[in-house]
Formats: C-alpha cells, sequence, structure tokens
C-alpha cells in the first residue's frame, strides 16, 4: 500500500534519512519506532511529500507520487489521511467545522457535507461535541477530531504523526483501540511513527526500528521477535546484558508446556533464572526468559528446548 | 471662549475626525491587508516563497515606515491633489492617512499571520488544500483575533495622524488645537480637544479589545 525506495533527504549538512526503504501492506498497522532525530518523521512527512525527499520514490496505493504536479499531488493528499501529535485543529472552526474543511475543500455540497460530518463524528465517537471549540475538548476529544476530519475524504491510508504522544497513558489506550478499530472495520492501512514502545506493543502488526536516518530492522513482529539478535525483542524486553554463557529464551504462544522442568528432569543440567518478562505483543504473548545452565548435558539440553520450537540464543 | 462657543466647534471637529480616521482605515485595511499577507507568503518559508519579491515589498514598507508622518504627508501633496483633485479638507487628508497606515498595518498583519500556528498550515497542505485557500481559510481565520488587535492599533495610530493632518487643514480636532488652540491661544479649548481625543483613543481600544476577545473566547 505504500512503497517507498531508496528514500534520503539532507538538511545542509545533518542527513535525516540515508537510503530508506518502506514497504507498508495493505490492511496493516506498521509502526516506525525510534528516539527523536532518528528521521522517523521525516520519514512519515515524505509519504505524502509534505517534505520532499532529494532521492528516492514514494507510491501509495499504486500512485507514484515524486513525479506528480502540483494540482494531482493535492489530490492524491486528499486520500491520504493524516493525525497530528498536536491535533492541528483550526481555532476559528467548530468540531463540526474542522470535519467539513477537507470536505468543503473538495467540493462537497452542503448538504451532503453535513450528512458526512455527523457520520464521521459518530464513527469516532464524538457526535455530541460538534458544536464545540477545539479548545473546549480535552486533548484525546481533540484527536478524535483529528481523526474524523483525517478519515474525510475516505482514504485508504492513514498517516500518525506521534499521534499520541501528547497524551495520558490512559487517553492514549483509548485513541489506539480507535485506531485499531477503524483498522478493522475499514480495512484502513496505518503507518504510525511513535518513540513509545507501548504503542508498537498494542496496536502495531510490522515495525520497523530508526535510528540515524536509517531503518536498522523491519518486518512483523511476531517473526522480528524470534529473530535472535533482534534490537525489538532486546528493546521490547529490557533483560540486563547478558553474560558470556547465559541463554536467552524467546518463547512465542502460549507457555503451557512446562518445558524448564521438563529440561531439568531430562538432563543432567541446573537451570537458574536471571530474568524474565512477558509481553502481550501483536494479538499474542510473547515472552522472553535470561537462564543460565549448568551441569554436562547443557548443549543437549540447548538442542532439547531448540526442537521444542524456542529461540535459544547463546552469549558469547 | 465660551462653553455654548467651544461645543459645537468640538462636535464638529469631532465628527470630521471620525470621519477621517473612518475611511483612511477603510482604505488601509484594504491595501494593507494583502501587502501583509504577500510580505508573509513570499518569505521564505512562506507559501509562495520569493527572495526578489519578499525583499522588494518589504524594502517599500520600510521606506514608508521611516518617513516621519508629518513629511510624508506633505510629501505626498502632489499624488493627493492628482487623486481627490484637493489638497485640504478632510477627503484630501485620507489619502496621506491611508499611505502611512498602509507599512505600519501590513507589518501588524505579518505578526498576526506568523502567529498561526505552523502545524495547522502543515495539516492543511497534507488535507491537499490548496496555497490560496490555505490563506484565505487557514491563515486569515486563524489570526482573526490578531488582526483585529492590529486594526484598534491602527486605528489608534489613525486618530494621532489625523490630528497631524490638521497642519495642512484637513479639519477635524487637530485643526482645531492648531487654529484656536495654538493661533489663538485658547488654553481652555485646547484642553477640551486633548480630552476629545482621548475619549476617541480609549473608546476605540475598548471596542477593538472587546472586539478580540470574542473572537479568541470562540477557541
Amino acid at each position: 500500500m505504500i512503497q517507498a525506495a531508496g528514500l534520503r533527504r539532507t538538511y545542509g549538512d545533518t542527513v535525516a534519512l540515508d537510503g530508506v526503504d518502506l514497504h507498508v501492506r495493505q490492511g496493516e498497522i506498521f509502526g516506525v519506532l525510534g528516539q527523536s532525530g532518528a528521521g522517523k518523521s521525516t520519514l512519515l512527512r515524505c509519504v505524502n511529500l509534505l517534505e520532499r525527499p532529494d532521492h528516492g520514490t514514494i507510491a501509495v496505493a499504486g500512485q507514484e507520487l515524486t513525479t506528480l504536479g502540483e494540482r494531482d499531488l493535492r489530490a492524491a493528499r486528499q486520500h491520504i489521511g493524516m493525525i497530528h501529535q498536536h491535533f492541528a485543529l483550526l481555532s476559528s472552526r467548530t468540531v463540526a467545522g474542522n470535519v467539513a474543511f477537507p470536505l468543503e475543500v473538495m467540493g462537497m455540497g452542503k448538504a451532503e457535507r453535513s450528512a458526512r460530518v455527523a457520520e464521521l463524528l459518530e464513527l469516532v465517537g464524538i457526535a455530541d461535541k460538534a458544536d464545540a471549540r477545539p479548545g473546549q475538548l480535552s486533548g484525546g476529544q481533540k484527536q478524535r477530531v483529528g481523526i474524523a476530519r483525517a478519515l474525510a475524504g475516505n482514504p485508504k491510508v492513514l498517516l500518525a504523526d506521534e499521534a499520541t504522544s501528547a497524551l495520558d497513558p490512559g487517553t492514549t489506550s483509548s485513541i489506539l483501540a480507535l485506531l485499531k478499530r477503524l483498522n478493522a472495520e475499514l480495512g484502513l492501512t496505518i503507518l504510525l511513527i511513535t518513540h513509545e514502545m507501548n504503542v508498537v506493543k498494542s496496536i502495531c502488526d510490522s515495525v520497523a526500528i530508526m535510528s540515524g536516518g536509517a531503518i536498522l530492522e523491519s518486518g512483523p513482529i511476531r517473526g522480528l521477535l524470534t529473530t535472535p539478535g533482534s534490537r525489538l525483542a532486546a528493546e521490547l524486553f529490557p533483560l540486563p546484558a547478558p553474560e558470556p554463557g547465559n541463554v536467552t529464551i524467546t518463547f512465542t504462544g502460549a507457555a503451557d508446556e512446562p518445558v524448564i522442568s521438563h529440561v531439568v528432569r531430562k538432563f543432567d543440567v541446573d537451570v537458574s533464572i536471571l530474568g524474565g518478562a512477558l509481553e502481550d505483543v501483536a494479538g499474542g504473548s510473547v515472552g522472553r526468559l535470561r537462564v543460565s545452565l549448568a551441569g554436562a548435558e547443557t548443549s543437549a539440553a540447548l538442542t532439547y528446548l531448540r526442537e521444542r520450537g524456542l529461540i535459544v540464543e547463546v552469549a558469547a | 471662549m465660551t462653553w455654548e462657543e467651544m461645543v459645537p466647534l468640538l462636535g464638529q471637529a469631532t465628527w470630521e475626525t471620525v470621519q477621517m480616521v473612518f475611511w483612511s482605515t477603510l482604505f488601509t485595511v484594504v491595501f494593507g491587508l494583502p501587502l501583509g499577507v504577500a510580505l508573509v507568503g513570499t518569505s521564505r518559508e512562506g507559501l509562495f516563497p520569493s527572495r526578489v519579491a519578499n525583499q522588494l515589498l518589504s524594502l517599500i514598507v520600510n521606506i514608508g515606515r521611516s518617513l516621519p508622518f508629518i513629511i510624508l504627508m506633505i510629501a505626498v501633496i502632489p499624488f493627493t491633489r492628482l487623486l481627490v483633485g484637493t489638497t485640504i479638507g478632510l477627503y484630501a487628508a485620507v489619502v496621506p492617512l491611508t499611505i502611512g497606515a498602509v507599512p505600519f498595518f501590513a507589518r501588524l498583519v505579518e505578526i498576526a499571520l506568523r502567529g498561526v500556528s505552523g502545524d495547522v498550515v502543515q495539516a492543511a497542505h497534507a488535507m491537499g488544500v490548496s496555497r490560496t485557500s490555505i490563506v484565505t481559510k487557514v491563515l486569515l481565520p486563524e489570526a482573526k483575533a490578531a488582526l483585529v488587535a492590529g486594526i484598534t492599533v491602527t486605528v489608534i495610530t489613525l486618530v494621532s495622524y489625523s490630528a497631524m493632518a490638521g497642519v495642512i487643514g484637513a479639519g477635524g480636532l487637530g485643526d482645531l488645537a492648531i487654529r484656536y488652540g495654538y493661533q489663538r491661544f485658547e488654553t481652555p479649548l485646547m484642553i477640551a480637544t486633548c480630552v476629545v481625543i482621548i475619549i476617541l483613543v480609549q473608546l476605540a481600544q475598548s471596542l477593538g479589545d472587546a472586539l478580540a476577545n470574542r473572537l479568541a473566547a470562540r477557541r
């Protein structure tokens, strides 16, 4: 749905994007995770060409954007929704007026417009605030208005620029739940950037980790977590740095099989648990356990664990 | 001079001042608003960036701002005659008043528009809004309260300019103060004129504030 290749963008001597490729599949929620200054905001703004890359191509819904003229680009943007960290609502308009704004620009007639606005406000659960001014709303309500406005043109793609970073944790969850619901109900493809692991964990199907203008790793979350040496796993489970010989076991799905006690019973090993965590990610639970094994049959025990489908990494 | 003699003089002069200020404010907004929009629009991060146009506009505005009004007023007399056919009277005064206030107001418009958050402008771009629509549907409406405050300051400046225009026979309170207060030593009338001007300024400021507050409260 979004296909970007070889994106490069510099500001003077600063390289914001250093040859970034991005592939977001239709219907998924794709998160770009990174610290501020990693280039993720530039990447997002390149997707609708708010920022023009120095090199590279961007196609959204099969349409190459970098070659479009101003008028065609405007038309294309009307079908790419965007929501913003600080909501970017027009303070001079009511809630309904804000949602009507993109429709006005598209040239929709007044009657049709007000019906569509009512429908959108209903969809994001804020129909009762239609006549309020943005200044009278809470952050979560403002973002709901932002989402309704972004959906006005029936976009296939929604770009979310740190959409929950200005919200408190409770409100963040409710906005994330709304995005997830829109993703499921409308088949909306969502590309979001965030510095919060929590956002990735709760709604993303795929993730790209960015640093220094480059994507370090990317792909479906569960796939990444079960890849040895995954940065995502390391960031998601902040276990202490392993000492040589320590074993890190990653398991997905239900942890109902008592593998550790099996190992201890079957092999001549002692297992000490050094740390561990269990997280709900991408609709399933993923756990990580740091142990140290001692005994004659250590390598046989590790082989056994691998055979059980667990990801076993031994620190060198 | 008795009170009975003063009142009609003051009434007539006040009315002339009000008319002068009204018309010159109207023309100042008509010319100054687009000029201010152009100043912001042509700037480097503006919607229609153009270095040449921006520097040219800025130069024109700065020239207008650097001449003291009393000199500007006399310097534009030939232009006034060309436009109005006469150089005295309140309609003739509207010409230099407008020319003096346009650059000033344009800078105030510039400040007001720069106060609109870049986020909102960027969001409009992301929605596929054209640049002209961003000016008319985003920048100007969002800056409404600041623009009203700018108009208020301009009105007050024009009250003071219009008094100066008394020197070239424009009529109004300035004219009255010069002819009676200065040339005939009518100190009570001089004081009364000052009081009326102060009241006018207070009225303009209160009205402007009330309007700006109402617009701001609706956010």
